[in-house]
């Protein structure tokens, strides 16, 4: 009780001399992803994807008044460090919902950890911070970056394929995704192509393909890249002989570029937005109506991220004071996540089931991924063993 | 199997050589007959292809979207002709820099506001859309070959621009001296104003013409405008001919050197050293070319006569 008091005091006189008297009545949410550049749209539906959430929870997370403040992160690390200091410092946030890139979250994952708040990424999960540096402070409400990619290499290998022609850009991220397709495929690699980052003209790999001859192609091709090979796949004549397996490539935020032309090509996902659930149904058809575009596993994944905060704060009684209440209903994840079956693991990165996905039309013209079948069921990555928190 | 792979791959290169000249044409002039560096040529490409995919869509047709996408890329470059570049001709080549490398960055946002982040994508017009079978399992497709001839075509009618018509004696002139050309009672404000405006025209054709092929999207010419330069600088500044030569010859060093390059030191190293050596030589071997040119004739290939 003495403790107590003595712990309540200066903070109640923090609250005080800031003048802000209702500060711990309310739950901060300071959003930090990429609204800038060609890859805006990825930001836009995390960002949308958790404002429904909020939106759906009557403006509350676990029963708490929420506000939620959206930064830019301009794909830029320097920048991000300098907005989530922002965030941290003058807004006092409880908690960091971002980013969407790799290297933005290798620049904030230690100031957020430090701080007072915790961070949730809602898409990007790289292997460091899955393994040995992993902390009690940092979840992940999408996936481990390789999990993706190991998807097609464990379809190509079930599917007897003998031949892969894998592509992917010339860096740190396509180097990964090439690795984490071997990890699971035995067969032939016919050639292994890095094409420089964003080159947009495919013409001269694409009679490379056809020279080779694979089984399939394997390639990951983020943003507008990903647009231009897979209409420049179509137009050579490729779609129909050498089926097009992809990770990040053929997705929601692609799609309505592509359109016609991606249809019947795979994708590795951890849901889409014709799961069976009543859950994701629910959501897929409120966030259609609110943003007139189809959601992605972007906005799904911010969507659970805001679900993942709202059961935290709720097992925590509300207390947004009580760390480890917080943290304990970080780690029990106690909630109906739209892609059904979703546990956190004890790195912080959830176990899961993962799905090839196809891209499908719609009646109403535009087009969405569909899944097709489970390839990984309760799915946990392979860095997690080397992480050391206790389960 | 290698021979066909030659072929397509040389057709390939031929079609980013065509490319390349086109968006080189106009940034060879405007630096050898105003003796400006303009940063933002590639950002006229850009807007050639918004235009043509805005008015592919008003239209329906492609062919009237072109046509209507070619005035307006015209209109485009001498208003910015007007507003900007203008007061920039007098300036140091710094100045012009920092001023050209503004507009990129303002226009490629511009473009963001006004279209919006996505990338866009324009159908290939019907009467092209066919494809040829070139190789076992490798269509290609007609338009491709329709991007070829037509930047031929313009390469040629250039070239008898440029030499055999008054105005492009006058072009030439004043690529050699400029003062002179004025001296002799030309309005050479004038001159620069239409070698500008053709410039980009040329390069917005450039862009509306791989908008079928390529997603349109913010920045998409600045990737190409590295590569411009280097065009130009190996053609000699100021020619046209040599922009052409130039321009085929990175087109095919380019395209060729990125899958025949990794294939070669495949022959001679173990693979994956192969695979390693070969992904941070290919980007490289346009450079080499240029560094390689430079060291041998100084002024490019075909420098305009001082």
């Amino acid at each position: 009780m003495f403790a107590k008091t003595k712990m309540l005091l200066p903070a109640a006189l923090l609250a005080l001399s800031s003048g802000a008297l209702m500060a711990q009545e309310k739950v901060k949410v300071g959003i930090m992803v990429t609204l800038s550049g060609p890859s805006a749209v990825l930001g836009q539906q995390a960002r949308d994807g958790f404002n429904l959430a909020v939106k759906t929870l009557g403006g509350k997370l676990g029963g708490v008044d929420a506000e939620v403040i959206v930064v830019d992160d301009e794909l830029k690390p320097d920048v991000a460090v300098g907005k989530v200091k922002g965030l941290l410092e003058r807004d006092q946030v409880n908690f960091v919902v971002g980013p969407i890139f790799s290297n933005v979250l290798q620049a904030i994952h230690k100031p957020v950890i430090d701080s007072n708040a915790f961070l949730i990424s809602p898409n990007a999960g790289t292997s460091n911070f899955a393994g040995a540096q992993c902390s009690p402070n940092f979840y992940v409400t999408s996936y481990q970056n390789d999990q993706n990619h190991e998807v097609l290499g464990k379809y190509a290998q079930d599917k007897g394929y003998k031949k892969l022609f894998l592509m992917a850009p010339n860096y740190q991220a396509g180097r990964d995704a090439l690795a984490g397709v071997k990890r699971h495929f035995k067969g032939e690699i016919a050639a292994e192509v890095y094409t420089p980052l964003g080159q947009l003209d495919f013409s001269a790999e694409l009679a490379q393909i056809a020279a080779a001859k694979p089984d399939a192609l394997f390639t990951f091709m983020p943003g507008g890249m990903g647009v231009n090979l897979v209409r420049q796949y179509r137009q050579a004549g490729l779609a129909d002989a050498i089926p097009f397996l992809s990770a990040f490539t053929v997705d929601e935020s692609t799609l309505p570029a592509q359109k016609e032309a991606a249809v019947g090509f795979f994708g590795g996902a951890n849901w889409a937005p014709d799961m069976k659930n009543p859950q994701s149904e629910a959501f897929v058809k409120a966030y259609e109506a609110a943003y007139n575009s189809v959601p992605g596993t972007y906005a799904m994944q911010a969507y659970d991220a805001a679900m993942l905060i709202d059961a935290a704060i709720r097992s925590a009684g509300g207390k947004l004071g009580d760390r480890n209440a917080i943290r304990a209903g970080l780690r029990k994840a106690d909630f109906k996540s739209l892609r059904g079956n979703f546990k956190m693991g004890h790195n912080g990165y959830p176990i899961q089931d993962f799905y090839l996905v196809q891209a499908v039309p719609r009646p109403d013209g535009k087009f969405q991924t569909s899944i097709r079948q489970k390839i990984f069921e309760n799915y946990v990555d392979v860095y997690a063993k080397d992480c050391k928190q206790p389960n | 199997m290698s021979m066909t792979l030659l072929y397509v791959q040389t057709l390939n290169g031929l079609q980013l050589g065509v490319l390349l000249f086109l968006i080189a044409a106009g940034l060879t002039l405007v630096f050898g007959v105003m003796d400006f560096i303009n940063l933002a040529h590639g950002v006229q490409y850009m807007i050639g292809a918004y235009l043509a995919a805005m008015f592919t869509a008003m239209t329906g047709n492609f062919f009237l979207g072109l046509a209507l996408a070619l005035p307006s890329a015209l209109a485009f470059g001498l208003l910015l002709e007007f507003l900007i570049f203008r007061h920039l001709y007098d300036r140091d080549h710094l100045d012009q820099v920092l001023a050209t490398f503004g507009i990129i960055l303002f226009l490629n946002q511009a473009v963001k506001v006004v279209w919006g982040a996505a990338p866009l994508s324009v159908p290939i017009p019907d009467a092209l859309s066919g494809s040829i079978r070139l190789m076992d399992g490798l269509l290609y497709p007609v338009y491709r070959l329709a991007i070829i001839g037509s930047g031929l075509a313009i390469a040629v009618l250039l070239g008898i621009l440029v030499s055999r018509t008054r105005i492009g004696m006058l072009v030439r002139a004043g690529a050699s001296n400029a003062p002179m050309v004025s001296a002799l009672g030309v309005d050479i404000g004038k001159l620069f104003m239409v070698v500008f405006g053709f410039g980009a025209m040329l390069a917005g054709f450039a862009g509306a013409m791989v908008a079928p092929i390529l997603s349109v999207e913010p920045g998409m010419g600045d990737n190409l405008l590295i590569l411009t330069f280097v065009v130009i600088v190996i053609g000699g500044i100021g020619s046209v001919r040599g922009a052409f030569i130039a321009a085929i010859l990175v087109g095919l060093v380019d395209t060729l050197g990125r899958v025949f390059g990794p294939m070669l030191l495949r022959a001679l190293m173990d693979p994956s050293a192969a695979s390693q050596a070969g992904r941070a030589l290919a980007p490289m071997l346009t450079y080499i070319l240029m560094a390689a040119i430079l060291f041998f004739r100084p002024a490019g290939l075909f420098p305009a006569k001082k």
